[in-house]
């Protein structure tokens, strides 16, 4: 029985990783991708606990978690698409409209 | 043997993350975090999940990512993107990084007692998740069919090509 | 009968309130009925309370009736609350009472003026405060009544503020005031201090419990009364009343005659426990009183505007209140203020009846002979003339005497020969008043002749009510000699002003006395007679051969001047280098500071906002850390 801090180690470390990610990125699509790993690494945190409790309210959640993921994936990819559309690139330094 | 395939699926997981920080080409990108995704499937069939571990294959490795994939075939970078010209804020990133992973555990450590008792080895079955589903999480269960629907009208809507004339 | 008592103050209050905002858009007939309508039910119910306080018993003296709490802070609490008592009951008559006939002489005065809502406002405003200095239970209260005077003398001095002179008049009054009441507010510190409590029968208790100290009730009797000779025209605060006649002269009559210059008086009367015990406080309370009464009457005499011999007159006669209650005897000093105000405003109401017979002439230089056409307003005259004098049968030798011969009985020999004196001058400038109004060649400017009238009857009836009164009122308060029950003033006033121990003249001294107070009247008469209608040259030798001592009296001594050079206007350089040094530079400077500096941070700080959602996303992750470690830590 593996126990479950090897779990949530690795999910802290999945999740350092995507943080990571985001931000030595320059293209907007990859750091969207480093969300995505970052949600997935919250996931294992989750199911980890939950076998430890033993309780399944925690699959549960993890079950919503990847279902909103997907709606919101759906949605960034078709933003990020008028974005590139709009502007020709996706270099993230390009998107400074807000500035000042 | 778990553990064997616990470190193996870990490594796997890990090293494809890895492999998409350090490379340039965003299909590449992609196809890694799909094997990191497939990996992770499989770390999730060892926590005696195993109706997660297959939705998670199923629809982020399969889906999301395939989703992903389309949008970069659409987007047609024939130019890969260096990484960020600004070393500094690598740095910094990498070691506000290590602050969160240390934070993280010490915010952590009390539970590691809990996390290491013997917990259920029954394995979750998709009847007993069903049930809970559909009795106490129903509500968020509607919901989200609702947003799931909402969010496909918006991406559509958002990506139309708007009508001449 | 007496629950009522507590309403006196606040009938003309709300009177005040309704003409402040209605005002403008009511009719004059409806103005002068309300106001006047509003002063005389208080002077009812006046009238019913001092009735009432006689059925009640004497030990039952306040009689206290509390609105609400106004002030509390621990232990510190000031409530609104009104009292009834002999002091307090005769006050409120006289003022009330006053203040009705001077209303009514108003309506006929200033019925021509623009702005007549706004006057009978600040009018009715006036009487409520005046009321509420005389009704208060504690001294705190009183001091807001004191205020509520002050500020509404500012107002009506300067009622013609499109005139300079009448603008710097009010602004003089009130600053000058002011310094007064600074005293005026440390006592009330002090008393507060030790006392604990601003209540009046608190205070007392303190004073007769031994609480207070011989020397700490001297300082704070002194302190008290610099308060009151700011707002009762003693020297040195003196110099705000004359230049107050720029104000209409009902005004005059009310304020600066009557009621409001009397005030310091009534305090010292409240307070006479305070002053008996500190024999010291008396002692400068009565010098300055009788110095006061002679230096203002010796400047009464070479004026020629009518209305500032009257100013100088009132200045004058404080000064004889405030003999009274110098030597003990508080209940003659108040006594001569409950005459003062019948005879005074009989005296300013009748000049002013005057100025408006001639159109507005003020100047006797511009009068004479004007007896024969003005048959009301010349009898009014004389009678007050008379009474102030201290001609027997009339109101004001009855206060006056029982004045000089307290003074006298106290061996304050000293004072009484200073009083006599200005029963002289008092004497002399009065009828030089009226022989060169009233007698004599005519002097009149031709247009003033071409329209000269007696004054309607709106205006003459109150002279003749207050002429009556002037010859009356004296007989309540018979001297001694006559036996010691007839004087039911001091009598009634008794529970309230204790009687400090009289030494016992023999009844040939006090007849003696009687016939020097008579005699040095007539005297003065005499003398005004001479100079001004047997030989009218007379004056005009004396202040040629005696140029300096003319040109002094009628300078005034020249004390304006020098208050200007002294104080004033060192006070307004000073202001002028802090404004340009201090205000314009720091306190400007600092607002603009503020506001540039605030404009360059945001400057600065808007370099954060790059646009750019990685540069976000670090700070995120930055503030996510610093949350997690102080949830950790």
């Amino acid at each position: 029985m593996i126990p479950g801090s090897y779990f949530f180690i690795l999910s802290v470390i999945l999740f350092v990783l995507g943080v990571i990610a985001f931000f030595v990125k320059r293209d907007l699509l990859t750091q969207f991708l480093s969300i995505e790993v970052m949600l997935n690494a919250g996931n294992l945190a989750f199911l980890a606990f939950a076998r430890a409790l033993n309780s399944l309210h925690g699959q549960v959640i993890v079950f919503f978690i990847i279902t909103v993921a997907a709606a919101e994936a759906a949605v960034g990819l078709a933003i990020i698409l008028l974005i590139f559309r709009q502007k020709k690139t996706i270099k993230s330094e390009d998107m400074n409209l807000m500035k000042g | 043997m778990s553990y064997f395939l616990f470190f193996l699926l870990a490594v796997v997981c890990v090293g494809a993350v890895l492999g998409m920080i350090f490379s340039r080409n965003q299909a590449y990108n992609a196809l890694l975090l799909v094997l990191a995704f497939a990996a992770l499937g499989g770390i999730f069939g060892l926590l005696s999940a195993p109706f997660i571990a297959v939705v998670q294959i199923i629809i982020y490795a399969g889906a999301i990512m395939v989703l992903f994939i389309f949008v970069i075939m659409m987007i047609n970078l024939r130019v890969g993107i260096p990484a960020e010209k600004k070393k500094w804020t690598i740095y910094l990133s990498v070691i506000l990084a290590v602050f969160l992973i240390v934070e993280v555990i010490i915010a952590a450590k009390g539970s590691f007692q809990a996390l290491a008792a013997p917990g259920g080895e029954e394995i979750a079955s998709p009847k007993a998740l069903g049930n809970l589903l559909f009795t106490e999480y129903l509500y968020p269960f509607e919901i989200t069919s609702v947003l799931i629907i909402a969010a496909l009208v918006g991406a559509i809507i958002l990506v139309k090509k708007k009508e001449k004339g | 009968m007496t629950e009522i008592f507590w309403l006196i103050p606040f009938i003309p209050l709300f009177s005040s309130f309704l003409l402040a905002i209605f005002g403008r858009a009511l009719p004059k007939k409806y103005i002068s009925f309300q106001a006047c309508f509003a002063v005389f039910v208080s002077f009812i119910i006046s009238v019913i309370s001092f009735f009432g306080l006689l059925q009640v018993s004497q030990e039952s003296y306040p009689l206290l009736k509390t609105l609400f709490t106004w002030i509390k802070s621990g232990s510190f609490s000031i409530n609104l609350s009104l009292q009834l008592d002999p002091l307090s009951a005769v006050m409120a008559m006289v003022v009330s009472g006053v203040s009705f006939i001077i209303h009514v002489y108003s309506v006929g005065y200033m019925t021509e003026d623009k702005s007549y809502s706004r006057y009978f406002t600040y009018l009715n405003l006036f009487t409520f405060a005046m009321l509420l200095l005389v009704m208060s239970s504690n001294i705190v209260l009183m001091f807001v009544g004191w205020e509520g005077v002050g500020l509404c003398s500012y107002l009506l001095i300067g009622f013609w503020f499109e005139r300079h002179s009448a603008a710097n008049a009010g602004k003089k009054a009130f600053i000058v005031t002011r310094i007064g009441d600074l005293g005026f507010l440390l006592g009330i510190f002090f008393i507060f201090i030790h006392v604990g409590s601003a209540e009046f029968t608190a205070i007392n208790e303190a004073i007769s419990g031994g609480v207070i100290t011989q020397s700490l009730a001297t300082l704070i009797a002194l302190l008290l009364f610099m308060g009151a000779v700011g707002k009762s025209a003693q020297i040195p605060l003196y110099v705000w009343l004359p230049d107050a006649m720029e104000g209409p002269t009902p005004v005059s009559a009310l304020i600066h005659a009557a009621t409001m210059v009397t005030a310091g008086v009534y305090m010292v009367s409240r307070m006479n426990l305070l002053y008996t015990l500190s024999g010291t406080a008396a002692l400068v309370v009565g010098i300055i009183g009788a110095v006061t009464a002679v230096y203002a009457a010796t400047m009464a005499l070479t004026q020629n505007d009518i209305k500032r011999v009257l100013a100088y007159s009132t200045i004058s006669q404080i000064g004889y209140m405030f003999i009274g209650c110098g030597v003990g005897a508080y209940a003659a000093g108040m006594f001569h203020l409950y005459t003062h105000a019948f005879f005074k405003s009989l005296l300013f109401l009748s000049a002013g009846s005057v100025m408006h017979a001639l159109s507005g002439e003020l100047d006797m230089r511009k009068m004479g002979g004007l007896r024969k056409y003005l048959p009301f307003t010349y009898p009014a005259f004389l009678i007050g003339a008379i009474a102030i004098a201290g001609i027997p049968f009339l109101s004001g030798f009855f206060s006056k005497d029982a004045i000089l011969t307290q003074a006298f009985a106290q061996k304050q020999y000293f004072i009484w020969a200073l009083g006599v004196f200005g029963a002289i001058l008092t004497a002399f400038y009065m009828f030089r008043l009226i022989f060169l109004t009233f007698h004599g060649n005519e002097r009149l400017e031709p247009e003033a002749k071409k329209h000269l009238h007696e004054s309607p009857p709106v205006m003459t009836i109150p002279l003749g009510l207050l002429a009556f009164f002037s010859i009356i009122a004296g007989y309540i308060g018979l001297p001694v000699v006559f036996g010691k029950r007839l004087n039911l003033f001091s009598q009634f006033l008794e529970p309230v002003i204790k009687p400090v121990h009289e030494p016992h003249l023999s009844i040939q001294t006090e007849w003696l006395l009687i016939l020097i107070s008579v005699a040095v009247a007539l005297l003065g008469i005499y003398i005004a007679y001479i100079f001004y209608i047997k030989k009218p040259k007379t004056p005009h030798t004396l202040n040629a051969k005696f140029p300096f001592i003319y040109r002094l009296l009628y300078n005034k001594y020249y004390v304006d001047e020098i208050y200007n050079a002294v104080f004033v206007n060192p006070t307004i350089r000073g202001s002028e280098i802090i404004y340009d040094h201090f205000d314009l530079k720091v306190i400007d400077g600092a607002l603009n500071g503020s506001a540039s500096v605030t404009g360059l941070s945001g400057k600065i700080l808007s370099y954060i906002q790059t646009g750019l959602i990685k540069d976000y996303a670090l700070v995120f992750l930055f503030g996510v850390i610093l949350f997690l470690g102080y949830l950790l830590f």
